[in-house]
């Protein structure tokens, strides 16, 4: 076991290291980050900012020197606020966890009865809803979900206010809509795998020897095929949970919520290239952070795995 | 003689012929393909079928411009004009104008050439590329598959749409920055699932005798492998189109996609979002609805397509 965990820290380590390398080239070599500020920016601050950053430096200094910041967790300064983007970032975190948690549940609530459903009733009415459900999910691009929803409960019913994340913690007025939005893409891939891997762990022996031994059908289902089936289910929950937080950026921008996501999209307009590097880089390490502890988990649970390597 | 004609083994042919072309026409998606069809003529003969320009404003008449302000104006356009079936409609445009005046149908239908011309590409692009590495790291192996899986897995950390936000705000907005964009982001996915498929492929019979006979690497690579894993690859990428045109709405929605005046369907919805939230829903409703019944109909294509090309989805 803890060889299969060392094996696979070092595999995360390389992997980690090729995303901070893949985007310091995508960077340096399409121009450098202040390229884009000279159009906006005055040259004084710009010539200051390259001082700064050494960008007349060769590549080889220039990577080494933002190697060394990453390590230490610098992610330099946002050239917009000049503050530091790692700051910038956990301050705004929280909110996007709280948006990205709640449309997990949403899209969990959503998906999983209904995968269990057509995966009970294959190819009946249920099944074909279970399906349609799942494509329209994954047809709609979200921010235009989001926009209809302001349309229909903000401005036409006015039941629900339109911007901002409201006061309190447990202000679930102004969450509910976003979530929605962003849990509703979700959903779809929910019902997807629910329903494959009921239909997968349904077909196997175990299941087919309970059913002999005459259980009842809903005992079958909720105490095997399912508690087999939730595997996969929480595995992809938990990848998405992780997607949400950090695709949220349309949604954000629609609802005017102050996560990551409208972070990126700030930095972005505002030619801030450290804040948009900052944003992308801490995303891809999340994930990469989660896959790693997917992995130990897997093996945990299957020793089949861990000996397999 | 009779007994040879009835079992002549062309006439069975053919009646398996007629029947699985009579099968594939009762189970084949098609209300889907017709949309398909439908948005693709309507995309490639745009010029000739939108009734109005996709920069133009819809020309007023003297009356038309009294009605809508009480006075003339030399020129004179009217803009947020309802659909014909609405109250308060004045041009009677099959789906209205926009905050210019223009006609809303001509530009949905210009926008049709945007999504489909950037979501093709950029796909087919990313499929020649992924295609080409994956059969590379699955068929050559060693380090070969060791590097290209690594950057592949690195490559695939990143959520897309992030991804995609990270080169459009270092390329700038524009139409073949965005195809380049879909191309370096897809292509990791197409190597992954093709690398899989090769590993199996590689076992095979016809792969092993070709390598006894001493055929060389590329001929095996190009002849023996890459029409063996075109099935997997084609339905592949008729799920990817879809994921490919939400990126794009997303890219254009936010402003680093293509950029205006042109009528790409995402622009189109953010430069209505003013009007949406004083009521106005059809201004951003139809673009959205374009955005939905196109992916909509590729996915359910590609879902049909999954389920005909692998036998063992086929009764689930």
């Amino acid at each position: 076991m803890t060889r299969f965990i060392l094996n696979r820290a070092f595999y995360s380590l390389i992997t980690l290291w090729l995303l901070v390398t893949i985007v310091f080239g995508f960077v340096r070599f399409t121009g450098d980050p202040t390229t884009m500020l000279e159009e906006v920016g005055d040259k004084a601050y710009v010539a200051q900012l390259r001082e700064q950053w050494g960008l007349d430096r060769p590549y080889y200094v220039q990577y080494g020197k933002y190697m060394w910041g990453l390590l230490q967790g610098d992610f330099g300064n946002s050239f917009q606020k000049s503050l530091a983007v790692r700051d910038i970032y956990f301050e705004r975190l929280p909110n996007s966890l709280k948006l990205g948690f709640a449309a997990f549940i949403i899209s969990i609530v959503l998906g999983v009865p209904l995968g269990i459903l057509s995966a009970m009733k294959v190819q009946t009415w249920w099944d074909n809803f279970g399906k349609v459900f799942a494509i329209l999910g994954l047809s709609v691009p979200n921010f235009f979900i989001g926009l209809m929803l302001i349309v229909f409960f903000g401005v036409y019913l006015g039941w629900l206010p339109i911007l901002g994340k409201g006061n309190s913690f447990w202000d679930w007025q102004h969450l509910i809509m976003p979530a929605f939005a962003l849990g509703w893409y979700f959903s779809g891939n929910m019902v997807r795998i629910t329903r494959s891997s009921m239909l997968e762990v349904m077909g196997s022996d175990y299941i087919k020897l309970v059913r002999l031994k005459g259980v009842p059908e809903w005992v079958v289902m909720a105490k095997h095929a399912l508690k087999n089936a939730m595997i996969p289910i929480m595995t992809l929950a938990g990848l998405n949970l992780v997607i949400m937080v950090n695709v949220a950026i349309a949604i954000e921008v629609v609802f005017n919520w102050p996560g990551v996501g409208q972070l990126l999209f700030d930095g972005m307009s505002n030619r801030d290239f450290p804040m948009v590097q900052g944003v992308v880089l801490m995303g891809g390490m999340m994930i990469v952070v989660l896959n790693f502890a997917i992995d130990i988990l897997y093996a945990y649970v299957d020793p089949r795995i861990r000996l397999s390597r | 003689m009779a007994m040879r004609t009835t079992h002549d083994p062309a006439g069975v042919d053919v009646s398996r012929a007629v029947q699985a072309s009579y099968r594939f026409a009762r189970e084949a998606p098609l209300i889907p393909l017709f949309i398909l069809l439908a948005m693709g003529l309507a995309a490639l003969f745009a010029p000739a079928l939108a009734p109005y320009g996709k920069l133009e404003s819809v020309p007023v008449t003297d009356e038309q411009c009294q009605a809508k302000y009480g006075r003339s104006f030399r020129s004179c356009y009217i803009d947020d004009d309802p659909p014909f079936f609405m109250q308060g409609s004045i041009l009677r445009t099959p789906l209205g104008t926009d905050y210019l005046g223009r006609d809303n149908l001509s530009r949905l239908m210009y926008g049709a050439r945007i999504s489909l011309l950037v979501a093709l590409t950029g796909t087919v692009a990313a499929g020649a590329i992924g295609t080409l590495l994956g059969i590379l790291a699955g068929y050559m192996g060693n380090v070969w598959d060791q590097v290209i899986m690594r950057i592949t897995d690195a490559w695939l950390t990143l959520p897309t749409l992030v991804f995609a936000i990270l080169l459009a705000s270092i390329r700038g907005p524009g139409l073949w920055n965005v195809v380049l964009i879909l191309a370096v982001v897809f292509w990791s996915r197409y190597a992954r699932l093709v690398r899989g498929e090769v590993l199996t492929l590689r076992e095979r019979d016809f792969v092993r005798l070709a390598e006894v006979n001493g055929v060389s690497k590329f001929h095996i690579i190009f002849r023996h492998l890459l029409p063996n894993v075109m099935n997997t690859v084609m339905v592949f990428f008729t799920l990817i189109v879809g994921v490919a045109i939400i990126i794009e709405a997303n890219l254009s929605f936010l402003g680093v996609g293509v950029p205006p005046p042109e009528p790409a369907w995402g622009l189109m919805i953010s430069q209505e979002r003013e009007a949406l939230m004083e009521g106005k829903w059809w201004l951003a409703a139809w673009p959205g609805l374009c955005i939905m019944l196109l992916v909509l109909s590729a996915n359910m294509l590609g879902d049909w397509l999954r389920v005909r090309l692998d036998p063992q989805l086929r009764n689930r």
